[in-house]
């Protein structure tokens, strides 16, 4: 059969945009400014998701990515009005099925770049089924998922990641739920990368986004978002100037684990496999930075869980790629079945051999069979 | 099985003619009805008989041996006439065990031909039947021709010289009773073989026995007596000069969808969740991988319709199928793609309901769901197909509305039409018109809601399209540029566009599939599988004279103006289905005329005899 013209067009082909919009050709390097629409801009003034959406709209004009061969795909939530924002193309869709919805658009058109915004009610309350299995199959999405810690679009509720105790107005008593971990989701999952940035760590989090983008397969990020409004500094011990140092652990390939001013902390493996804070140097009681955990990307998984476990406030909160594993993904291995099977038996795959299949038999003229 | 085909000739003189045979085969789950029911109903088919069956399985795979529960049903209907339905009543029950007996004697009429397998008659089974005393032998079957065959211990004295265990020669024993069924119905036992070497030529022990089988049922049906006088031959029907083949509805309906493919030239994306009677379309659809086409067993029925819309929005032709239940969970995902406008199949092939319901068994009753089930204004053209081979026609014309209209569209079928089978004349390929379809690459004057002012479709824009990048979503938008919109006059204009552009696809409708008088006393309006049942129904009614007419439906939404028109030339309509009355519901509402329900809700289709009496008792 003859294989439809726009499933083999790749993207960065002649195709150059010349319309109106001025599409990035050769020599017309997009800006920053080129990647915003005309829509006003309508979150809440101070919410985090400026700051995330500023991060995007910049990467993508230094990465020289094509407005046209991109695409944000949203869910329902604050979060989810993100590709309104973005000239790309967007599609705003329905409360949590943004990664299915996502999934089905690349497999049918692998070559375009597919990212997907949720938030914590979105990815992991209503449309966690979805989300896991988008990370086990690995499709080639990049998922940011702002945490936030409460339902903002529905004024204020508990969500799925809410410390217990949270007063809402579904919860005047206090949460009694236990708050859900997404990265340990992700990872139980089994996603080959994951991710952590915070949302108005703007330099990290375009490096962050940037390696999302890279990667071939499901890339998960978590962006710890501010909610002024509903939650406003739920990640301030976290995020905060003053505890920064101690409170966050900078995660780099190959190094070690440690963190304070000046390196001054660490983290090793202790007796029973339990993580635990140590001084480094090569005084009494402290340990040399070669006995530290040294940070590797393509570790064994329960090494990922186990950072994905280090949590205010025993622990500093890990940023930056907590995992990054190599596995074929999915839409690539669908696309390799099709056509293969296009390739070794497409000749033959004509309408008359369709219906003449299986068992036929020819009635005469006289209308008895032959 | 040269002497056999010698002795075929021999007993020409003694078989019986008839016009209309119907068979049900009936056993335990595990028993291989079903196999055996489909390799009968091959060899009347190529044989020439019309023929229509009706697969009647219970939605446990695997229910205890011997259960009530466990029974599973096959019924075929040959003929040298049409063979509209499987036929109201079997003229011949194989029972393969007592649960079987007790399960459908009482459909057979007085002096029906019943085959017991006796050796399957034993006290743990009369038992698990519910029987205190075997029923062969006190009189229960007094009123029938009882042929009490040891199925089981012929079978495995057939097989005495294989190496397979005790086990597995009992397993056999289903093709002891087609050949034995060959034998009374003078059908070629040679071409059966080949068809047993080829169907397990992966297994040759397996093939091996069931050939042996197979002819030990052939050979005792010619050897003993008590056979000699029950043989029977149905002649050929008269069919159009064409290629045939059996189809089934979900086979029928694959194939429809493969070749909207390559009609439309455009890749097909189908994906679906697991549910009974419409896996089936998954398991074929994957198959025709070779065709472009791509499968995608999604983890929910939400994800399913969800990864339809993202293929739909990539330019794919794309469709989502399920039953009843999972239609239910595809609602919002259908609503999405009803207000972004883009074309979608979604196929819904119904079973008993509400909730779980009756998941191997057919019904009507998910009409009004496809129709309303979904909140807001969120009016879809509606299709359904009438029998298996019609299915096949309903799922191109079902893409090329979504296509042309850029719409999503509802396709219904059901588990009668999807499992049953009928012989099919294949459409000469070059007779099946192309699918137009574009997708808009001009950017100059774009604006993402604007429409073709015949259809009201607006552009299939597919992203990768340099300079038309723009964003759609559930929320409400702007008639003109697709912006989020919450303009109260914008949002009712909407409302009536969607409407309104739904509306013209009745112009697709075409003349309405009629039989009958275009005036008279009863007009029987019917939509789906029940379709040879109503035909043959006023068929009867018209040969009796009567001023009897069938209108059966493709297009359940929209309607069109044409069948208002032949509502009123009659005194009194008929609408029979197999639900409360939902197709009813909307005549009366929608042309204010005072149709009268026949319903049915048994999951079982309508025996002819059961609407001849409801016509009947209009007149």
């Amino acid at each position: 059969m003859k294989q439809p013209v726009e499933k083999n067009r790749k993207a960065g082909g002649e195709e150059n945009g010349s319309g109106k919009n001025g599409a990035g050709g050769p020599g017309l390097k997009l800006t920053k400014k080129d990647f915003a629409t005309d829509q006003d801009v309508r979150w809440c003034p101070g919410c985090g998701d400026y700051a995330i959406l500023s991060t995007t709209q910049k990467l993508l004009a230094d990465l020289g990515v094509r407005r046209e061969d991109t695409v944000f795909v949203s869910g329902i939530g604050c979060s989810s009005r993100f590709p309104y924002y973005m000239n790309t193309y967007g599609f705003h869709s329905i409360h949590g099925r943004a990664p299915a919805i996502a999934t089905g658009l690349k497999v049918a058109r692998p070559e375009l770049d597919v990212w997907v915004i949720t938030g914590d009610g979105d990815g992991l309350s209503i449309g966690g089924n979805h989300l896991m299995h988008a990370l086990r199959r690995n499709v080639d999405l990049n998922i940011i998922l702002f945490n936030n810690k409460i339902y903002g679009l529905t004024k204020g509720q508990y969500s799925p990641t809410s410390e217990p105790g949270t007063r809402a107005p579904s919860t005047p008593h206090g949460s009694v739920d236990h708050p859900a971990n997404p990265l340990s989701i992700a990872l139980g999952a089994g996603a080959t990368f994951v991710a952590r940035a915070i949302d108005v760590d703007a330099k990290h989090l375009g490096e962050v986004f940037a390696r999302a983008h890279a990667h071939k397969g499901t890339s998960f990020v978590e962006v710890l978002q501010n909610c002024p409004v509903f939650n406003d500094d739920a990640w301030a011990p976290i995020v905060d100037r003053e505890h920064k140092s101690v409170r966050q652990l900078r995660l780099a390939h190959g190094q070690p684990l440690r963190f304070g001013k000046d390196g001054e902390l660490g983290i090793r493996l202790g007796a029973g496999l339990a993580p635990e804070v140590v001084a480094v140097g090569d005084g009494d009681g402290e340990v040399p930075p070669s006995a530290l955990l040294h940070h590797d990307e393509r570790a064994p998984t329960h090494y990922a869980h186990l950072l994905a476990e280090l949590a205010h406030p025993a622990f500093p909160v890990p940023l930056g790629v907590l995992r990054a594993e190599d596995r074929p993904s999915y839409e690539a291995l669908v696309g390799e079945q099709v056509e293969g099977a296009v390739s070794a038996r497409g000749e033959d795959a004509t309408l008359h051999n369709l219906l003449h299949s299986g068992m036929t038999w020819e009635v005469g003229d006289d209308g008895l069979p032959r | 099985m040269s002497t056999t085909a010698e002795s075929r000739e021999s007993q020409k003189a003694s078989r019986t003619r008839v016009d209309n045979v119907v068979v049900r085969f009936a056993g335990d789950s595990g028993d291989g009805m079903q196999l055996t029911g489909t390799e009968f109903t091959k060899a009347a088919a190529t044989a020439g008989n019309d023929i229509a069956t009706l697969p009647d399985f219970p939605a446990e795979i695997r229910a205890p041996a011997g259960s009530l529960a466990g029974v599973s049903g096959f019924q075929v209907h040959f003929a040298s006439g049409a063979a509209q339905t499987p036929g109201d009543e079997p003229d011949v029950l194989v029972a393969m065990n007592p649960a079987a007996l007790r399960a459908n004697l009482a459909d057979l009429p007085e002096g029906g031909i019943l085959i017991a397998n006796i050796g399957a008659f034993t006290k743990p089974n009369l038992k698990k039947a519910g029987y205190d005393e075997n029923p062969l032998e006190n009189g229960t079957v007094d009123r029938y021709r009882v042929y009490a065959v040891d199925i089981s211990k012929l079978t495995t004295a057939a097989l005495d010289e294989t190496d397979l265990s005790s086990k597995e020669k009992a397993r056999c024993k289903n093709f002891f009773a087609l050949g034995l069924m060959f034998w009374m119905y003078s059908r070629d036992p040679q071409r059966e073989v080949a068809h047993i070497e080829a169907k397990f030529a992966s297994k040759p022990r397996l093939a091996d026995a069931n050939a042996r089988a197979f002819k030990a049922g052939y050979y005792y049906g010619e050897t003993a007596e008590v056979f000699q006088d029950v043989v029977y031959e149905v002649e050929p029907a008269a069919f159009e000069p064409g290629v045939y083949r059996n189809i089934s509805g979900n086979e029928a309906l694959a194939l429809g969808l493969v070749a909207a493919g390559q009609l439309a030239d455009k890749p097909v994306f189908y994906s679906g969740y697991p549910i009974t009677p419409a896996s089936t379309l998954l398991h074929s659809l994957s198959g025709y991988k070779h065709y472009g086409v791509t499968t995608f067993q999604a983890e929910d029925e939400i994800a399913g319709v969800g990864a339809a819309i993202g293929a739909a929005y990539g330019g794919h032709i794309a469709v989502t199928a399920s039953s009843g239940p999972g239609i239910a969970l595809k609602a919002e995902g259908v609503g999405l793609a009803a207000m972004t406008e883009v074309p979608l199949v979604i196929v819904d092939v119904q079973r008993g309901g509400p909730s779980t319901g009756l998941p191997t068994k057919t019904e009507q009753s998910d009409l009004l769901q496809v129709l309303f089930g979904r909140n807001g204004e969120c009016p879809l053209p509606v299709l359904a197909a009438s029998t298996p081979s019609d299915a096949f026609d309903t799922a191109i014309e079902a893409v090329r509305i979504a296509i042309t209209y850029v719409t999503p569209v509802v396709l219904l079928s059901d588990g009668y039409i999807a499992n049953g089978a009928e012989p099919w004349r294949l459409p000469d390929v070059s007779s099946l018109p192309a699918i137009a379809s574009s997708h808009r690459r001009d950017p100059e004057g774009f604006q993402v809601y604007q429409r073709d002012p015949e259809t009201l479709a607006r552009d299939w824009v597919v992203p990768g399209t340099p300079g038309l990048e723009h964003r759609i979503g559930g929320l409400e938008k702007d008639a003109l540029t697709g912006n989020v919109s919450y303009d109260p006059l914008n949002h009712e204009r909407m409302t009536h566009v969607r409407s309104e552009k739904v509306e013209r696809v009745a112009r697709e409708i075409g003349p309405l599939a009629h039989t009958g008088p275009d005036e008279g006393d009863v007009l029987v309006v019917g939509w789906g599988g029940t379709y040879g049942a109503l035909r043959q129904a006023a068929q009867e009614m018209q040969r009796r004279g009567h001023r009897v007419a069938h209108t059966h439906l493709r297009y359940m939404n929209p309607l069109g103006e044409e069948l208002g028109e032949r509502l009123s030339r009659f005194r009194r309509v008929l609408v029979p289905e197999l639900n409360m009355g939902q197709l009813r519901l909307l005549i009366r509402a929608r042309y204010l005329v005072d149709a009268i329900g026949f319903n049915k809700v048994q999951g079982q289709p309508f025996k002819v005899s059961e609407v001849v009496d409801a016509i009947s008792d209009l007149l």
